[in-house]
């Protein structure tokens, strides 16, 4: 009880269920401070060693240990992920008995384990959902009960359990390592799973429609249901909307799905043919490609579709923009040479400045601060590889190398993670990868699934 | 060497044949000869029988009151009756597709030799058709990245467009859309299927 009382958390999140994203975390008037700023460090500037032993069901029932190992498992994965903490793989504690509750943790058995930091938790079912509480327990302090180094409580639906594990992740992580954590981000993309066919053509052309998904690959879920061509999904910088190139009226144009609201916006209403959009940092703004003045050339316009600017001039084809995080540039592809090349141009239309010198270069993404990066799809052989490029140096690094055809990357909310389409496995399928090409994660098995976007 | 003698033999046996012919004329010819002078009586003439006579067995009738006037039904002017290509639904006639396909080179939108004459013969079909109109589509094989070819299949639209264009097809009539790499003709991962895919196709949208 003493130890309870010493652990000064009063942060409470509601997390809701389903389709609705989390809200943001409103603390319910803390009396005392809400966030613990000790910081759990690793011996040597090696990463804290953690242990995540099994949550504690304090309600004995199926349901709610079933609900705890979820929890466990993928807070497991999510803290692996940021590779920030080196979690101490679980069968070398499976000996250590399991407590009941934060009162009979056997603090000293987990001393022997050498690790830095211990995380407990504890799932209790609630006649309207779940109440859970994770500590972060500082296993080097010489103290009698470690003190803990980071601690919160969690109230909301039973129908997501994975939400609670994934915002303890990227609290943690913003706690101890000042880290932007991507647990919560999702991944949209396109995808002919359903298999579905095109009415109203001749030839046998199968549907593409737009997908969300988990940014872990859970929870697939499909967004268009055009029975048409949906393309180059991109999500608005706040995580509720997707814009999209879709054929279903023939031409392609750009829409905006409110995926959360459930309603539709069409950003462009021209006879032109409108390509691949992508959203202002503030979201107040799309760029895209058009041939609404005959050539395709890159456009502005405001988020209702007025205001719209031409930015380019050139009688090449110009395509596929991307903003970037500071708003005032986009790059884009252009074959203004003879073949795709990234240039960049100020979001004024001022400043052009041709950035890569490859045999093919496509698809640029702008890379989220601290990065100052710009990665594209290279061609390099037979097919095609995921390089990035330096705005700073313009030192170019390769991150695929011929395994399969390399392309469409989109970079995570933190700058430290890519994805991109590869057909290693065989068909066409969604990876993501750490920026130095590691950690490779397969996030789709279903059908063809093309150009992933990472939301913000 | 085989086709060679066989090519050799043409003349000799064509000698037999007409020498075969020749002694089949004078046969026929001595055989009429010999008809003709054999017969001496001469023909005599017999009166034919009479129509048989049906309206007799049955009572005399009023004559039938005249057929009404059919409507005169006006003919559409374009095209001509009787053109199996104007009745034929829009699904049925882009199945038998009057219009060619053009086909381009590896990362090109130029209109080569090859893709002029089928350009040619599809502007042939669309002034007799004047009241067509048609989406070209550009399309492209799998190994540009999706993104820019969807800007590649728009130029190979564009440039087939500009193409009918120039052979004096008005440009109202003519729509472009580039689906990039999403619609392969083949699916396979091969030149010969990589050529077929990068084409620009035509599609009659109204008539």
């Amino acid at each position: 009880m003493r130890m309870i009382a010493a652990v000064a958390v009063a942060a409470f999140v509601t997390l809701r269920a389903g389709a609705q994203p989390p809200p943001p975390a409103v603390p319910s008037a803390p009396q005392q401070p809400s966030e613990i700023t000790t910081t759990i460090t690793g011996e040597g500037g090696a990463p804290p060693r953690l242990a995540v032993p099994e949550f504690i069901a304090l309600t004995r029932d199926a349901e709610t240990q079933a609900i705890a190992r979820t929890i466990t498992r993928v807070l497991f994965d999510d803290l692996t992920f940021e590779r920030e903490f080196a979690l101490v793989p679980r069968d070398i504690y499976s000996t250590i008995p399991a407590a009941t509750g934060f009162s009979d943790v056997p603090f000293d058995r987990w001393r022997e384990l050498n690790a830095d930091g211990l995380i407990i938790g504890t799932v209790q079912k609630l006649p309207a959902g779940l109440r859970i509480e994770v500590r972060l327990f500082d296993m080097r302090s010489r103290q009698p009960l470690p003190p803990s180094a980071f601690g919160k409580e969690y109230s909301g639906s039973a129908a997501n359990p994975r939400l609670y594990a994934h915002t303890m992740a990227d609290e943690i992580h913003q706690s101890q390592r000042a880290l932007r954590g991507v647990a919560r981000t999702k991944l949209t993309f396109n995808s002919d799973r359903d298999g579905e066919r095109m009415t109203g053509t001749i030839e046998n052309r199968s549907v593409k429609e737009i997908y969300i998904v988990d940014y872990d690959g859970e929870n697939q879920r499909r967004v268009t249901v055009g029975k048409s061509l949906n393309i180059t999904p991109t999500w608005s910088p706040d995580g509720r909307s997707i814009a999209y190139s879709s054929y279903r009226r023939g031409q392609p144009n750009i829409f905006i799905s409110n995926i959360y609201q459930g309603t539709l916006e069409e950003l462009t209403k021209t006879a032109g043919n409108n390509f691949t959009p992508s959203w202002s940092p503030d979201g107040t703004r799309l760029c895209f490609a058009s041939t609404r003045d005959g050539n395709m050339e890159i456009y502005v316009a405001n988020r209702d579709g007025s205001n719209v600017r031409r930015l380019t001039n050139h009688p090449a084809s110009d395509i596929t923009p991307t903003w970037a995080p500071s708003g005032t540039q986009i790059a884009f592809t252009s074959d203004r040479t003879g073949t795709p090349q990234i240039y960049i141009v100020g979001a004024d239309g001022l400043g052009l400045q041709k950035l890569t010198s490859e045999p093919y270069a496509d698809r640029a993404t702008w890379s989220p601060g601290p990065f100052n990066e710009v990665a594209y799809t290279a061609r390099t052989g037979p097919g095609n590889d995921i390089k990035v490029i330096s705005l700073a140096t313009r030192e170019v690094r390769q991150l695929t190398f011929g395994e399969g055809t390399n392309e469409s990357p989109s970079w995570a909310a933190n700058g430290r993670h890519l994805a991109y389409t590869s057909t290693r496995s065989g068909k066409t399928q969604i990876f993501t990868m750490a920026r130095d090409g590691k950690n490779l994660k397969q996030i789709t098995r279903l059908g063809n699934n093309y150009q992933p976007d990472w939301s913000r | 060497m085989k086709h060679e003698r066989g090519v050799r033999l043409q003349p000799d046996q064509e000698g037999v044949f007409t020498m075969t012919i020749r002694s089949a004329v004078s046969i026929l010819l001595v055989l009429g000869f010999t008809v003709a002078c054999g017969s001496k009586t001469p023909p005599v003439a017999r009166p034919a029988p009479p129509p048989p006579t049906i309206a007799s067995a049955e009572p005399a009738r009023p004559p039938a009151p005249p057929e009404p006037v059919a409507e005169p039904t006006v003919v559409p002017p374009e095209p001509v009756p009787g053109d199996s290509i104007s009745s034929a639904s829009l699904d049925d006639l882009n199945r038998s597709s009057p219009l060619k396909p053009v086909f381009f080179d590896y990362d090109s939108a130029e209109v080569a030799a090859p893709a002029q004459a089928a350009l040619t013969e599809n502007a042939a079909v669309l002034k007799r058709y004047p009241a067509w109109t048609v989406t070209i589509e550009g399309h492209c094989d799998e190994r540009g990245t999706a993104e820019y070819n969807l800007a590649l299949g728009e130029r190979r639209a564009v440039a087939a467009r500009t193409y009918l264009v120039s052979l004096g097809i008005p440009a109202d009539r003519l729509r472009t859309v580039s689906y990039g790499k999403e619609f392969p003709f083949d699916p396979g991962h091969d030149e010969a299927a990589y050529a077929k895919n990068r084409r620009a196709h035509f599609v009659i949208t109204a008539k």
